[in-house]
């Protein structure tokens, strides 16, 4: 199978630390890829890589078979950032009809993602009055605006109502079985049973590139807070072994 | 770059300042309130007005879009929007020419009302032709504009970006021939007003002030205002990076 992004020996610094050293992975088309890991791992990072925002020292990242920031991946692609970035100065809908018309993409179906992420009634709202909750999802609906092929997001549950949240997955979730490759990250693990592959990084290091199952299988616990946390502290072992 | 994206682009620029009528109301009422003030200053030396209340009608809307343009511009770059349109199929170009366009319109208005006061209310009179001093009052505040955008771009946080006012505008209106002709100025000082553009802005207005039909020295002027305008812009489009450290 072909893959929807591919990273190779991927080398990124950011001022004098590096972030990402010698990082591979490759994520499936049409699945719900889980990106976990404590803040500061390099989330982020690789996350800005992908949409072809980062600038990198070496290495290379591949989307649908193209170079990663290539012209032709930007129509194909929706990103929301960690920090919503939706114009506080316009109202909801006037930022997904903004961000919609970018793709060439109508008012109606704009109008239609703010309905998707449960903003319907804030619709006319400014975005500088809406809760850091609202503000998120605002970002969210105009990443979703133009239906992309590819969905990167970055943390975007943070800060929602656990009712909310479920809604949210259940919305990827419908995506992804219509044909739509998401890579979310997030550092609740609670959701990470919700994707079909995870990735966990820790300072920069992939330590686990797996289905659900399989981490906790690997990690020999249900629970996939204690999963992350065993299979840390093998790698540290390992790491310490080798020296 | 493609002119659809650009005029969407001005269009919800022009949005967001809709959405903020403190900022509008200022921008209309700041040059009327102080070419008011300068009015009254010069009371019994009309004259005067005439010369300094005509090239003011140019500078206070370059100083006011500068400002406004600079900190405009830094807002899209550290709320991250600026990161997210870069991965959309919108071009560099297009974010530029967008803002430069939206605050055009902002310019026209306030240049219109700023001239129609001047002329109406506070009795300024020059030689040349009214509607060539309001077109040249726009064409100082959207110079103002391109020039703001492309500052801009140096300046990490707004601390920074309002003092390239005075780093950037200052030295212009000092050597711009405002306070005493640029012939008896020593000559490096002339050779460094030769080289910024609000020294044919103001001669524009001069001109203009000075002599009944339109001259060739104004007509150079106004050629060399749109180009720094084109070029500022071109270049404020150069100093977006999409990828960043």
């Amino acid at each position: 199978m072909e893959h929807a992004v591919e990273v190779r020996d991927l080398e990124v610094r950011r001022g004098t630390n590096a972030v990402l050293h010698g990082f591979n992975c490759t994520i499936a088309k049409g699945a719900v890829t889980g990106l976990l890991g404590p803040s500061g791992s390099g989330k982020t990072t690789l996350l800005r890589c992908i949409v072809g925002v980062q600038k990198i020292q070496s290495g290379t990242v591949h989307v649908f078979g193209e170079p990663a920031g290539s012209p032709n991946l930007r129509r194909r692609m929706g990103y929301m950032t960690q920090a919503p970035s939706v114009y506080a100065d316009l109202t909801v809908r006037e930022n997904a009809r903004y961000f919609a018309s970018l793709y060439g993409v109508g008012a109606k179906q704009a109008d239609a993602a703010v309905t998707d992420v449960g903003l319907g009634d804030a619709a006319t709202q400014l975005v500088g009055t809406l809760s850091g909750g609202q503000r998120a999802r605002a970002s969210l609906a105009c990443a979703l605006v133009s239906s992309p092929e590819l969905l990167v997001l970055d943390e975007p549950t943070v800060g929602q109502d656990p009712v909310l949240r479920n809604e949210l997955w259940d919305r990827f979730r419908a995506l992804a079985a219509a044909g739509t490759t998401i890579i979310v990250s997030s550092h609740v693990m609670d959701e990470a049973s919700r994707c079909d592959r995870l990735l966990l990084i820790r300072a920069g290091d992939l330590i686990a590139d797996d289905p659900p199952a399989a981490v906790r299988a690997t990690a020999g616990t249900e629970d996939l807070d204690e999963a992350f946390l065993r299979l840390v502290l093998a790698r540290d072992e390992q790491k310490a072994g080798a020296h | 770059m493609s002119p659809r994206l650009t005029l969407i682009t001005a269009a919800r620029i022009l949005r967001q300042l809709r959405h903020d009528r403190r900022t509008i109301a200022m921008i209309i009422v700041i040059p009327t309130v102080l070419l008011t003030l300068l009015r009254y200053l010069f009371d019994d030396q009309p004259f005067v007005f005439d010369r300094i209340g005509l090239v003011m009608l140019g500078v206070f809307p370059l100083v006011i879009m500068f400002l406004l343009t600079s900190v405009a511009m830094l807002r899209e770059r550290t709320s991250g929007t600026l990161e997210r349109l870069l991965t959309t199929p919108i071009g560099k170009a297009d974010i530029l020419f967008g803002y430069g366009l939206a605050f055009a319109v902002a310019a026209a208005v306030q240049g219109v009302i700023a001239s129609v006061l001047a002329y109406w209310l506070l009795g300024l009179d020059t030689l040349g032709a009214q509607w060539l001093v309001v077109l040249l009052a726009i064409g100082n505040a959207v110079l103002g504009v391109a020039l703001g955008l492309f500052f801009s771009a140096f300046a990490n946080s707004e601390f920074q970006a309002v003092q390239f006012m005075p780093a950037v505008v200052l030295p212009q209106a000092l050597l711009c021939g405002l306070f005493g002709p640029r012939e008896e100025m020593a000559s490096w000082l002339k050779a460094i007003s030769d080289v910024l553009p609000m020294t044919y802005a103001v001669e524009a207005l001069q001109e203009v002030g000075r002599s009944v039909d339109p001259t060739g020295t104004m007509w150079r002027d106004v050629a060399i205002i749109v180009g720094c305008i084109l070029v500022a812009l071109a270049a404020g489009a150069a100093t977006l990076r999409r990828r960043t450290a």
